[in-house]
Formats: C-alpha cells, sequence, structure tokens
C-alpha cells in the first residue's frame, strides 16, 4: 500500500511539471508575441490554454482521490495540499498570459505603439520567477523559494514606473489614452504572474518545511 | 546511508527498507540511548501522570528504555509505534499489571497526580481503583448491563440504590450508550453487540471516577462503524476525563487524541500535540512512520 501511494505522489508531482512547463512556453510565447506583434502567436497562447485548463482539472481530481483514497498524512499530506494550490496558481498565470495575448492584437489594430523597455523587464524578472518556482517545487528547494519571494518587490516597483508612464503619456497625449491603457494592463498580469510566482514559493516552503509563510513579510 | 555492516542490526531494522529509517532509529536499534523530542506544548499542560526515567525489562531483555513523559490532564494521549515498541507494556505498568508477570524488573517511576505509583508503600489495589482500563477484546462480566456498571460501587460497599441508579445512568451516557440499553438495563450484558460491550466497559470504567482512563487497542476487535462510535466516545470524554491510549491504527490516534507519543524499540522517539506529528512533525524518523514508510 506504501509503494502505491508514493507511485501516485511521483505521477502527481510529474504532471503538475508538465502544466508548468506549458505555462512558461505560455508566457514566453505572450511575452514574444507583445514584443514582436505577432498576433499569430498571441493567438497560439490563446488556443493553448485549453489544454492547460484541462490538465489543471485532471490534477485537482488526481489530488482529490489520493486524499480520499490514502489519506495521507505529514510530507505526503503536505504534498498533496501544495500541489492543489500551486495547480490553481499556474492555471491563473496561464488566464494571465492569455489575457496578454489578447492585448497583443488589441494594440496592434491601434496602430503603431512603442512597448516601454520597462514592460520587458518586467517581463523577465516574471518570468525568471516562475521558473525558479518550478524548479523549487521539483527539487523541494526552501532557499530558492525564498529568493523567489524577495524578487517580487523588484516587479512590484517596476510595475509602479509603468503606471507612472502610462500615467505621464495620457497627460501629454491623450488621443493615445487607449492604448496607454492597454501597456498599463499588460504590466498589471506580468505584475500578478508574479504574484502567483510568489504563491507558489510560499507553498513549497510550506511544502518543506511545514510553515506557512503567507502574509509574513521578511521571513528568511 | 551509511550503516555499519560489521555490527549486524537486530533482525526488526534489516527488515526495514534502510533509505527510509532516520539516523535515530539505527542508533536505537544499536542499542544506544537517544533524546526524545518532545514538544514544548506537552510540557505547558499539567500532567495527571508523569513517567519518569522509567526502565522495564523482561528477564534480560529491556522492553522500556528511560522512557519519561508527562501525561497532560484531561486530554487523551495516543502511544503509537510499530509492533513491540513498548507501548502496552508501558500502559500496562501505568496500572502496574506488569507486577503479575514473572521475571520484570523496572526502575525510575511514574506519578499519579504527585503520588509514586512504584513506592513500595503504594497498595497496588488501591491504586488500580484510582485508574479504569479497557482491553482490546471487550470483557463485559457475566451479569446485566447494570450491575457492570455499578461493580466498582458495589465492591466498595454502596448500597443506595438511589445512587447506584445515578451512576449507572450518569456513565452510561458518559459513554454513548444509554438512549441504546436504557430500556434493557437488567438484561444480561453479554447480549450486547462488541462496539456496546466496549462502550460499556468504558461505562463501567469511567463509573469509578478514574484519575486517568487506559485504553490498551480499545477498537482492534471492532468493525468500523462500532469503532467510530468508540472513537467519538473518546473524543466526549475529552476535556472531562484524562486518556492514555495504544493504537495500532494511525487513524485513529489522529482522530481521536490531543497528543501522540511515537515508540520505537523501547524508546520514546517524538511526543507531541497530534495536530503537529500528522502535519509536520520534527523528526524525519516520525515523518517515516507516520506516513506509512515503514513500521
Amino acid at each position: 500500500m506504501t509503494r502505491h501511494i508514493e507511485r501516485q505522489l511521483a505521477q502527481l508531482k510529474e504532471r503538475i511539471l508538465r502544466i508548468g512547463t506549458l505555462v512558461e512556453e505560455a508566457i514566453a510565447k505572450s511575452i514574444t508575441a507583445l514584443i514582436n506583434r505577432d498576433t499569430n502567436l498571441a493567438q497560439r497562447v490563446t488556443a493553448n490554454d485549453v489544454e492547460i485548463d484541462r490538465m489543471e482539472v485532471e490534477v485537482e481530481e488526481e489530488c482529490l482521490k489520493i486524499l480520499a483514497l490514502y489519506q495521507p498524512v505529514a510530507a505526503d499530506l503536505r504534498l498533496v495540499v501544495s500541489v492543489l494550490k500551486i495547480n490553481n496558481d499556474l492555471e491563473r498565470i496561464g488566464d494571465l498570459a492569455k489575457n496578454i495575448a489578447k492585448r497583443v492584437s488589441q494594440l496592434a489594430q491601434a496602430g503603431v505603439v512603442e512597448l516601454p523597455d520597462e514592460i520587458r523587464t518586467m517581463a523577465t524578472l516574471a518570468q525568471e520567477m516562475v521558473r525558479e518556482s518550478l524548479e523549487a517545487v521539483v527539487n523541494g528547494d526552501p532557499a530558492l523559494a525564498r529568493r523567489v519571494r524577495e524578487e517580487d518587490d523588484a516587479v512590484d516597483e517596476s510595475r509602479q514606473r509603468v503606471r507612472k508612464m502610462v500615467l505621464a503619456g495620457i497627460k501629454a497625449e491623450p488621443e493615445r489614452v487607449e492604448s496607454l491603457l492597454r501597456i498599463n494592463s499588460v504590466s498589471k498580469h506580468i505584475e500578478r504572474i508574479a504574484d502567483m510566482a510568489t504563491n507558489i514559493a510560499e507553498d513549497v516552503i510550506y511544502m518543506v518545511e511545514g510553515d506557512i509563510v503567507r502574509h509574513r513579510a521578511g521571513d528568511a | 546511508m551509511p550503516r555499519d555492516t560489521e555490527q549486524s542490526p537486530p533482525a526488526a531494522v534489516l527488515n526495514e527498507q534502510p533509505a527510509v529509517v532516520g539516523d535515530r532509529l539505527l542508533a536505537v536499534a544499536n542499542g544506544e540511548d537517544i533524546p526524545s523530542e518532545v514538544h514544548h506544548r506537552v510540557r505547558e499542560e499539567t500532567p495527571v501522570l508523569e513517567i519518569d526515567r522509567f526502565n522495564l525489562w523482561y528477564g534480560s531483555k529491556q522492553a522500556v528504555h528511560a522512557i519519561s513523559m508527562p501525561i497532560p490532564h484531561n486530554q487523551v494521549t495516543a502511544l503509537v509505534g510499530p509492533s513491540g515498541c513498548g507501548k502496552s507494556t508501558l500502559l500496562r505498568s501505568v496500572n502496574r499489571l506488569n507486577d503479575l508477570v514473572q521475571n520484570v524488573r523496572i526502575t525510575g517511576d511514574m506519578r499519579l497526580n504527585g503520588d509514586s505509583i512504584y513506592d513500595p508503600r503504594m497498595d497496588v489495589i488501591d491504586l488500580r481503583k484510582r485508574m479504569g482500563m479497557v482491553f482490546q477484546k471487550p470483557n463485559p462480566f457475566p451479569m446485566s448491563i447494570y450491575e457492570n456498571v455499578v461493580y466498582a460501587l458495589r465492591i466498595d460497599g454502596e448500597r443506595n440504590r438511589g445512587v447506584l441508579d445515578e451512576v449507572c445512568e450518569v456513565s452510561l451516557r458518559g459513554a454513548a450508550l444509554w438512549d441504546e440499553v436504557k430500556d434493557r438495563l437488567h438484561d444480561s450484558a453479554l447480549g450486547l453487540s462488541g462496539g456496546q460491550q466496549q462502550r460499556l466497559c468504558i461505562a463501567r470504567a469511567i463509573a469509578a471516577e478514574p484519575e486517568v482512563l487506559l485504553l490498551d487497542e480499545p477498537c482492534s476487535a471492532l468493525d468500523p462503524i462500532a469503532t467510530g462510535k468508540v472513537e467519538d466516545l473518546i473524543q466526549e470524554l475529552r476535556g472531562r476525563y484524562s486518556v492514555l491510549m495504544v493504537t495500532h491504527n494511525m487513524q485513529q490516534a489522529s482522530r481521536a487524541s490531543d497528543y501522540t507519543a511515537f515508540m520505537y524499540l523501547g524508546r520514546l522517539i517524538e511526543y507531541g500535540p497530534t495536530s503537529d506529528i500528522f502535519t509536520k512533525p520534527i523528526l524525519q524518523e516520525t515523518e517515516s512512520y507516520v506516513t506509512g514508510r515503514f513500521g
């Protein structure tokens, strides 16, 4: 019986990582599409989100099955509960990538709008955070997870700079208000992606150490 | 995991999977003394029973090694661990049932509300009156339900019908059995189902107002429904009685107890609030046991 639950848990880990890979791809593609104004690529991101949604439901069902059939405790319980939450966060990241992709065609229709460099900086940071948080899941690495938490501040600051740029832009060129608001909303989505990566990192800390560090600032 | 192949560990350990047996368990298997990991919340409780550096030998074989643990007042404490870890021996030592076994030698002491249990002047009969014990198999006396419950009072010479009636009802209610048997109190207790018999034994034990209630695998002979009822009852007893319970069933410990102590080869390994032991134990060794990696 013991062997069996271990197999189930290993499979669960594999599945969550597969979703992670798809989600990472979705972010990368949506950002590339944004930078290159590639509406075809953006449409592919939207289409692929269906697959992420499907896998999310599967992983959730798998978690519920393990909870009901094996009643795991201690580390096993923490793994299943963390996977449930990480699963949810990854699906949300997928949706955010889709939202960014949607803005690509809107921005393309609005004509030439230059993308602030700050958006690229933000996107790079957020992607890195997602990558690291998933690596922390794979390796059960709370130290890396703590680094991800710290990195979130840089993204938040970057987001504030974009917001200020957008406000200044609207004042200077009110006719560009729609495009600027879309850029603002892209930056908001990227910031949310970084927040989700932070959540995942916090779940890794819980998974490994059993401590809930959420809502606790400066936990080193 | 490093393992000294020259010094072959006992067979019990050879059967385990080395990858998940922690260093402490290996040390224990090699006969070393290891400190018990006792969570601070255990120490914050007022103890009803204090087990103090207690050792017990069956002949030359040591079954309990230097166990020190406070048992909290009005809480349910579960002893868990693989077969042969000494949990039943420890439980039976509390009311000195091991006195009846030949070649038993003990050192250390236990104190019930401050009174030394192993003091040579302690009257064992008096001591046992201060505790209740319920065994694996229900053992109602071959008499009526009523007489079973009031047995302890009868042998103490209580004759007042009013007192006996009241104790009978209060105890049966306390054991969540009253509604099922109130119309047939004078029928034979042997006609009850297994689960009812076990709850009757608990009613009989609490009728004497014990300072501590000892339960030795109280559900191992019961079906799941009867087990559920006895577990519900144990939870009901919490806050009113101090319960020390041995169980093989990990889920029973997690469902029914406030504190859980994990024992291994006669040692206390880790002892803490049940919710912590089953969600984030301190020791890897405890983790391996409660998740079913060995034992």
